[in-house]
């Protein structure tokens, strides 16, 4: 058992060469460096010295209304550009090792706020709005990624977070809309996605399916029915389709809190889901026994059947429970955020989650990391429509997914499935 | 034949065919099942069973009836419903070989739509930015298309390669990124139509289009260069040493690489054809029928996937699945024209031959067949970690 525990501890880390590693970092600083000099060339001397940017922090009605962030462009990014430089020359010399995802995390930071002042420089910008749009935009794809998460965890590749997400959005919505109250169809969509959890886990694990394509066939089957059933069925009963949005809903007292307050307690309950489900799973599925069960089943089946778990059912149990967060997040696009089911409109969401998964290295936390990078890509483009900069919005939009590439592919270190992800167990 | 009697092989022959044949049939009870239930006549007829059974059962069997009727009326029943079935299937067979060609090197390609768009791009842009003669001009169109199709692929191949990124991941944000940059191409002069303001390109010129058989009739020579793909690349596969290497990679890459093949250098190539592929059929598509670019995914990528398992990655059984939805794609548009069943019931079947093809075990389950050969599980890859 301890040895199981001690591998999945260690994920993240594979025996590479040491050369492979050496010229990783070497890549890695060099990535550093080059961010550094984006910055002072194309942020810092790209605006007129003397030009300031000025950021908003109200949104809303606030009791204390604070003054706006007033920040001199060329200054900031200097100073920016300038911690940027200093960590790619330590990390050339020397190194960061483990710190290196924190600190390529401060550099990503040190860019975004650079981006931002020189996209401000001589004009204002909502901040606050922005980080709580990119909240708001960040909870489908991190409850999707918690889907994801629990099902590879116990060894079941997830590829249907879309399929499901999709159908719980079209089920949310009718049953929502007949029953005249949105948390039944909020319950009606994790049932739903729970349902397609369970079609997952009987294909992959009982008829041996190969998972991706089971996977596959949950997500173009969820896209011709719902589309189907919306051409048929919606077209003609407008009033199914009506469901209403979910209340939103103020903490007391946390609420009023400057900048965190409307950011992250004035929300849906989708939001409060999503802040209350990541430290619980993270909890769960590290500290009890439970937890332990489902890594042991995903990371060494034989030896989880061995000391007595019963690997299949732990499958299928996290399976349908994965299903129905996905459920929850699927529900979010129309008793969430738009208030009626259009088809497709998860349009490919499921499989930034798929991606904000691998990004997020399969952990909870790491899933909302990566979910609120592409949450804050997303608000950033509908924003900066506002302030015209000279970069096309397309760009941004591709923005998550190069970086996505990006991780994938190493520069900032490599994700690592579960052992046993997407192998099915056959008692022997 | 080393002992394989005649016989043998016409039993392995129809085995294969078996379970692909009774996973359409199945699809088809399955959809007739969907149609029945979305019906407001035929739903009313049932709620009233216990009190007239036979109109139940009837109006159920004439709403199915007619919806199928017409679905294969508009893809067989007459010169021009042929001609618009192989005008569907062409892009079908490109795609389908894509995802076939990676698949036999063990790798799953779902940047079909990526690919299909770069390869869409490049051929749009070579077909209306010069002005030469036809013999040039149609070949350097249509290459333009495999080489941009080829890279897009590429990348993920050698992504893979060199630092085992999934393809799986890869792919996938390969083709957002290629939907992105053919929206800004779209914004930009170089392609935009000068006359309209909706993301729609300039025409290809009249001399990078590819001839159609018939001026009356949609359907264009791009249909024969998928077919010859169809057995290029079988003769790759099935009779190169570069193919033998490609699926030794596929069944084993540890086995493989002990026996001396360049894996890695395997996935690259087999993902610069597979892309390459895919690129021939977005170049096919804008050269042969389009003629201009558009945004949006053709979807075609996850129809790919469906196509190569139907066609079990062989690809002469890619070209009889294409030729099948093309068959239900051609006759779905007639099929909600007519009955007003919406064309999306094609993706549902679809979504259900899969399943059944991918899952024998159902299949054999449902019809009682016992396992033999070619009714074994299909096994496509094996998860991340691969």
């Amino acid at each position: 058992m301890a040895t199981v525990t001690g591998a999945t501890r260690g994920a993240g880390l594979l025996t590479t060469s040491e050369a492979t590693e050496r010229r990783r970092a070497r890549v890695v600083g060099t990535v550093f460096l080059a961010a550094a000099g984006v910055i002072a060339v194309v942020f810092g001397l790209g605006v007129d010295g003397g030009v300031d940017s000025t950021f908003g922090l109200n949104v809303g009605q606030t009791t204390v209304d604070l003054p706006d962030l007033v920040l001199p462009s060329r200054l900031t990014a200097s100073l920016l550009a300038l911690v940027c430089a200093a960590i790619g020359g330590v990390q050339l010399a020397r190194g960061f090792d483990r710190a290196l995802p924190a600190v390529a995390a401060v550099v990503a930071l040190c860019f975004v706020v650079a981006f931002l002042t020189w996209a401000a420089a001589d004009g204002s910008f909502n901040l606050t709005g922005m980080l709580q749009s990119t909240v708001l935009r960040a909870t489908p794809i991190t409850l999707g990624a918690l889907s994801g998460v629990l099902c590879e965890r116990s060894g079941v590749v997830n590829i249907a977070i879309e399929g499901m997400m999709l159908s719980a959005a079209f089920t949310g919505a009718l049953v929502a809309s007949a029953a005249g109250d949105q948390l039944v169809g909020v319950a009606g969509a994790v049932a739903i996605g729970g349902l397609l959890g369970l079609v997952l886990a009987l294909l992959s694990i009982r008829y041996r399916v190969d998972q991706i394509i089971g996977g596959t066939v949950i997500n173009i089957f969820a896209l011709g029915l719902t589309s189907f059933l919306s051409a048929k069925v919606f077209s003609d009963y407008q009033e199914l389709n009506s469901p209403g949005v979910v209340r939103v809903l103020r903490v007391p007292l946390l609420s009023e809190i400057p900048v965190l307050g409307p950011i992250l307690f004035v929300n849906n309950l989708f939001v409060f889901a999503m802040l209350v489900l990541v430290p619980l799973l993270t909890v769960a599925l590290f500290r009890t026994r439970w937890g332990l069960r489902v890594r042991a089943v995903g990371e060494h089946p034989r030896a989880a059947d061995t000391v007595g778990i019963d690997v299949l059912r732990v499958r299928y149990r996290t399976v349908v429970l994965g299903g129905m967060v996905a459920g929850l997040a699927g529900a979010f696009f129309t008793l969430g955020s738009v208030g009626r089911f259009d088809e497709n409109m998860t349009a490919g969401r499921g499989f930034i989650a798929l991606a904000a998964l691998i990004f997020g290295r399969w952990h909870p936390v790491g899933a909302l990391a990566a979910a609120l990078v592409f949450g804050f890509a997303e608000s950033l483009q509908s924003k900066l429509a506002i302030l015209s900069t000279p970069i096309p919005s397309e760009f941004l939009l591709m923005a998550p997914y190069l970086v996505t590439l990006l991780v994938v592919a190493g520069v900032v270190g490599r994700s690592r499935a579960p052992a046993a992800d997407g192998q099915p167990y056959e008692k022997g | 034949m080393n002992g394989t009697t005649l016989a043998d092989q016409g039993r392995r022959i129809a085995n294969g065919a078996l379970v692909p044949l009774l996973a359409l049939f199945s699809a088809l009870v399955v959809g007739g099942v969907v149609i029945i239930v979305s019906d407001a006549d035929a739903l009313r007829a049932w709620s009233s069973f216990a009190a007239n059974p036979g109109n139940a059962v009837s109006s159920s069997w004439e709403v199915v009836r007619d919806a199928y009727v017409a679905l294969f009326d508009s893809s067989l029943g007459s010169g021009r419903a042929v001609s618009e079935t192989l005008l569907e299937a062409t892009p079908l067979i490109l795609t389908g070989l894509s995802v076939t060609f990676a698949f036999r090197a063990g790798l799953f390609n779902i940047g079909g739509d990526g690919q299909f768009l770069a390869g869409a791009m490049a051929s749009v842009y070579v077909g209306f930015s010069l002005d030469i003669p036809a013999v040039v001009h149609l070949p350097l169109a249509l290459v333009a298309g495999v080489v941009a199709g080829a890279l897009w692929g590429g990348i993920a191949g050698v992504l893979k390669a060199r630092t085992g990124a999934h393809e799986v991941i890869t792919t996938i944000m390969l083709n957002f990124v290629a939907l992105r940059l053919v929206d800004y191409a779209l914004s930009t002069e170089v392609f935009r139509r000068p006359d309209r303001s909706d993301p729609i390109s300039k025409n290809v010129l009249g001399s990078a289009q590819l001839p159609r058989f018939d001026s009356d009739l949609r359907v264009h020579t791009g249909l024969l260069i998928a077919l010859a793909a169809a057995y290029g690349i079988w003769w790759l596969l099935f009779r190169s040493t570069v193919g033998f290497g490609v699926r030794a990679v596929g069944a084993s890459p540890s086995a493989a690489r002990y026996a001396g093949i360049a894996v890695g250098g395997t996935w690259i190539l087999s993902m610069l054809i597979a892309g390459g592929l895919a690129g021939l059929a977005g170049a096919t598509t804008v050269l042969g029928v389009r003629y201009r670019l558009t945004g949006g995914f053709s979807n075609l990528g996850f129809d790919a996937i469906a196509l190569a398992l139907l066609g079990r990655s062989h690809p002469a059984g890619v070209v009889g699945a294409a030729l099948l939805f093309g068959v239900l794609r051609a006759g779905a548009t007639g099929m909600q024209a007519q009955t007003s069943t919406p064309v999306d019931i094609i993706v549902v079947i679809q979504a259900l031959v899969i399943a059944f093809v991918a899952a024998p075990a159902l299949i054999r389950a449902i019809y009682r067949i016992k396992a033999g050969r070619g009714t074994g599980p299909v096994a496509f890859s094996s998860g991340w970690g691969s």
